[in-house]
């Protein structure tokens, strides 16, 4: 059968990523407007959702038959394999410029919010490892989690989130009426209890403890610390605020990128007491060539939980998935502004839910509200 | 010793293996595996679902 990958080469714009603090730093060298330390967040909530509205959609799927051997060229998983080098690249030419005097102290708070953003997009190629059933992707996912002290993250979101999605248990699942505030706490605290106690039964089957460095938290953990103080070691105390900061930065940008995944969906349950089978209509999807080649396809959500282990060449456009007004980039800016996302997003779940937003995930405390201004239909 | 396959993955348990990692030593049977144990590779189906090869 004949068909050519149109994206084959475009995956490679991926690695820009990473290189952003390196264009940040040339491009203030050479014009002298500072303001390009801070090119991270100037191209996420800036330039990239103009691109994304501009770039427009692509729908185009694979041929069903030709699924296996796509996911089997290893030009893909090698892209994301070089990601890596170039995030750590990035982290110490940062640590070497936090800790000198080049930089004014707003320059320096700049390259580390671009950083951030490169530990954000990070973690997303580690998602995207982290998926894998091949060991050395999944040692590969906790390192590039290990620059935001988040590895837990692999643990949390392929045990913990992929099995209650779009449930109100899911500490990952945002719900109607829940600005991305409030949702942003409840992520981080929930998904920190819930990875340390997903590691525990499998040492408790055992007779073992959880105290040990197979632990899969511990050990993503350790990683960071020992990584943390190799750079705190050689560069100085002095540059720990700026890792802090960088941290969160990309903590945060995953964390807002989690809030739009499943705003407000919500599976059935079944008489069992079991949830109902994840199907494509779980997850919010975005078409968006430009923002979707940046992030190795994760805004095709809805086919990445029907088959988590699909790689990223390979996920398809599903008809029945609902679909984002945009790519991630300018819905992470509309999050930013609860009233605006609501206005948004809202009339889009109550389209989904067939106009009976009783079937939604909502925030309890709000329920009472958003049912008020969304009456479930008499028929119903 | 048979062998349980996720009908959504094609991740394979088999009873004369175990799954160690998952705690459960070679050996383990099939039925000491607790029936809400997710696949250990892609969560979407547990064991309830598993379709025996």
């Amino acid at each position: 059968m004949e068909w050519t990958d149109h994206k084959r080469y475009l995956w490679l714009f991926g690695l820009i990523v990473p290189l952003f603090p390196f264009m940040g730093g040339g491009l203030a060298t050479l014009t002298g407007w500072s303001v390009f330390w801070f090119i991270g967040p100037i191209l996420i909530l800036g330039l990239i959702p103009a691109i994304d509205l501009l770039a427009g959609i692509d729908r185009s799927n694979p041929p069903d038959d030709l699924i296996a051997a796509l996911e089997a060229a290893k030009y893909y998983r090698w892209i994301t394999y070089l990601f890596l080098p170039l995030q750590y690249l990035a982290l110490v030419w940062a640590c070497w410029l936090w800790a000198g005097d080049t930089l004014s102290v707003v320059d320096k708070v700049g390259l580390a919010l671009t950083v951030g953003t490169v530990a954000g997009v990070g973690i997303n190629t580690a998602h995207e490892l982290g998926h894998k059933k091949e060991k050395v992707e999944r040692w590969l996912a906790k390192i590039a989690l290990a620059q935001s002290f988040y590895g837990h993250f692999y643990i949390e979101h392929n045990r913990g989130h992929h099995v209650r999605v779009a449930t109100p248990v899911d500490p990952a699942s945002s719900r109607v009426g829940e600005s991305v505030y409030a949702f942003l706490p409840r992520t981080v605290v929930g998904s920190l209890q819930s990875a340390w106690r997903l590691e525990q039964p499998r040492f408790k089957r055992r007779d073992e403890s959880h105290w040990s460095i197979r632990n899969d938290v511990l050990n993503a953990w350790l990683m960071s610390a020992v990584l943390w103080a190799v750079l705190l070691l050689v560069f100085g105390l002095g540059i720990l605020p700026y890792l802090l900061l960088q941290a969160a930065v990309g903590i945060v940008l995953l964390e807002i990128v989690n809030y739009l995944e499943h705003y407000g969906m919500l599976r059935r349950k079944e008489h069992t007491g079991r949830w109902e089978r994840v199907r494509p209509s779980h997850s919010w999807n975005s078409n968006n060539i430009a923002t979707n080649v940046l992030l190795y396809h994760l805004q095709r959500h809805s086919d990445h939980h029907a088959n988590p282990t699909r790689r990223y060449q390979a996920l398809r456009d599903v008809e029945e998935a609902p679909v984002l007004p945009t790519g991630y980039a300018g819905m992470i800016l509309l999050a930013l502004f609860p009233p605006l996302w609501y206005r948004t997003m809202d009339p889009r779940v109550l389209a989904h839910f067939d106009g009976d937003m009783s079937r939604a995930n909502i925030q309890p405390r709000k329920r009472d509200k958003v049912l008020a201004k969304y009456p479930v239909p008499e028929t119903a | 010793m048979s062998r349980f396959r996720c009908d959504s993955c094609d991740y394979v348990y088999d009873e004369a293996t175990g799954d160690p990692r998952e705690g459960f030593p070679p050996g383990t049977v099939w039925s000491d595996v607790p029936d809400d144990w997710p696949c250990p590779d892609c969560g979407v189906r547990e064991k309830i679902d598993f379709v025996e090869e």
